[in-house]
């Protein structure tokens, strides 16, 4: 399986975002639809190892699984389907096309300035 | 992760991203950055980057991918005896291990280069970007790339090519498509190989694998193949060909980067026993 790919090429993503602002990684948001090809738990397993002596060690993973849904151009409806099954539920048609559910998205990097305490006369306002 | 190009910056959320944006400060030192950003956006601008490289030779680049043993490198070898003379082949091997298939198409008389991926269960375009630097694209006028043997995620990987098949073997049993949708709905081909073995596996239905492919709302044609006679290679010749003739139109008109590939003649779409699913008959 390549999850710890995709998991490493996820660490190196914040990292960068997190290097740009000088801060750690608290938190990430994935988006995983079914239809990705990766499977949330496999990456949840591979993420500790991936993120090993990196500024994503440490941090919680969240991953917002996406339903599979078809939008059938016949009914003008969109439906949740099963992934193997991407008919229209309504009329049969398999001219369907997928609406959500492949997605593989980093969704939010949520991060903590590593000078957060001491510095808060520099903050806004 | 593209700096540069914010590639899965839209305009929708532009705003989540810039600095200052809704939800990038808040005031305890914690910060909110929306990346909406492809997890493997790195593989896809290698990828592009391939893809230059393919458009600035010309080449037409076709990925196939199926189980381990399915018949990919036995269809390689009698598509090069095929059509060897006639057109430019080069091939590009990935497997877990050792150089064999690479050396079995070399015996063919065409170029190969091995990839040898230790671990890895798939192709990336980084490798594939390797291997480009170790031939020449010069006269090659169709380029193979022969997918490590996994039915999961090569899929997911962008390598630049311009076309996907997967081979579907009757001794895997007809019902692969539902097992393994995210792979044989990216496919643009399909091809039932080792065709000439359904006399000894008459529970392998060819409509049963159309129709599994069918429900991942999948319009790729299903073409039999066998390696074993020059009449049950025929039908993904012809698909190939007709590839190739409307990939040099598009190089003519410099619109390689438009090419789309097309269904072909083995247009399997009115097959009558998907009428479960075509409630209507082409009412157009
Ligand atoms: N009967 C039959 N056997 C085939 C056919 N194509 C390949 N094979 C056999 O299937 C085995 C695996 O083939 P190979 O091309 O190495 O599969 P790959 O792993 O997908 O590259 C070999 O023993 C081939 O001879 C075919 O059309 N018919
Ligand atoms: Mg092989
Ligand atoms: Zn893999
Ligand atoms: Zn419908
Ligand atoms: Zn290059």
């Amino acid at each position: 399986m390549h999850e710890l790919s995709v998991c490493q090429a996820l660490v190196e993503q914040a990292e960068l975002i997190a290097r740009e602002r000088q801060a750690s990684v608290t938190r990430l948001i994935l988006q995983i639809g079914p239809l990705s090809g990766v499977e949330s738990e496999l990456l949840r397993r591979a993420f500790p190892l991936a993120s090993a002596g990196t500024c994503c060690e440490g941090a919680a993973l969240e991953i917002l699984a996406a339903p599979v849904t078809v939008y059938c151009p016949d009914c003008m409806v969109t439906s949740e389907v099963a992934a193997n099954k991407l008919l229209c539920p309504e009329c049969g048609n398999w001219r369907t096309s997928l609406a959500s559910g492949d997605e593989m998205v980093l969704q939010t990097v949520e991060l903590e300035t590593r000078a957060a305490n001491g510095n808060e006369s520099t903050g806004q306002r | 992760m593209c700096d540069t190009c914010g590639c899965n910056i839209t305009p929708g959320n532009k705003h989540l991203v810039e600095a200052g944006g809704k939800f990038s400060h808040s005031a305890s030192g914690h910060e909110s950055v929306e990346v909406l950003q492809n997890l493997l956006s790195e593989n896809d601008h290698q990828a592009d980057h391939n893809r230059e490289h393919f458009h600035r030779h010309g080449v037409l680049v076709i990925n196939l991918m199926s189980s381990p043993g399915a018949g990919k490198t036995s269809l390689l070898e009698a598509t090069v005896r095929a059509l060897g003379g006639k057109l430019g082949i080069a091939v590009i091997e990935g497997d877990l291990e050792t150089e064999n298939d690479a050396q079995r198409l070399r015996e063919c008389g065409i170029p190969a280069v091995q990839i040898t991926t230790g671990s890895a269960c798939h192709l990336d375009a980084h490798m594939v970007h390797q291997a480009l630097h170790q031939m020449s694209l010069d006269n090659i006028d169709v380029l193979f790339i022969e997918n490590v043997g996994n039915l999961v995620c090569p899929a997911s990987f962008d390598l630049g090519q311009h076309i996907n098949v997967a081979l579907l073997s009757v001794p895997e049993g007809d019902d692969k498509p539902a097992k393994y949708p995210v792979m044989f709905r990216a496919v643009d081909a399909v091809l039932l190989s080792k065709t000439d073995l359904l006399q000894v596996l008459p529970e392998f239905s060819p409509q049963r694998a159309e129709t599994a492919l069918r429900s991942l709302a999948s319009e790729a044609p299903l073409l039999n193949v066998n390696v074993r006679s020059a009449e049950g290679l025929q039908p993904w010749l012809d698909w190939l060909g007709e590839q190739i003739a409307v990939f040099k139109s598009a190089r003519e008109t410099g619109a390689m980067g438009h090419f789309r590939p097309v269904t072909g003649q083995a247009h399997v779409l009115t097959h009558p026993h998907l009428s479960q699913f075509t409630p209507r008959e082409n009412d157009g």
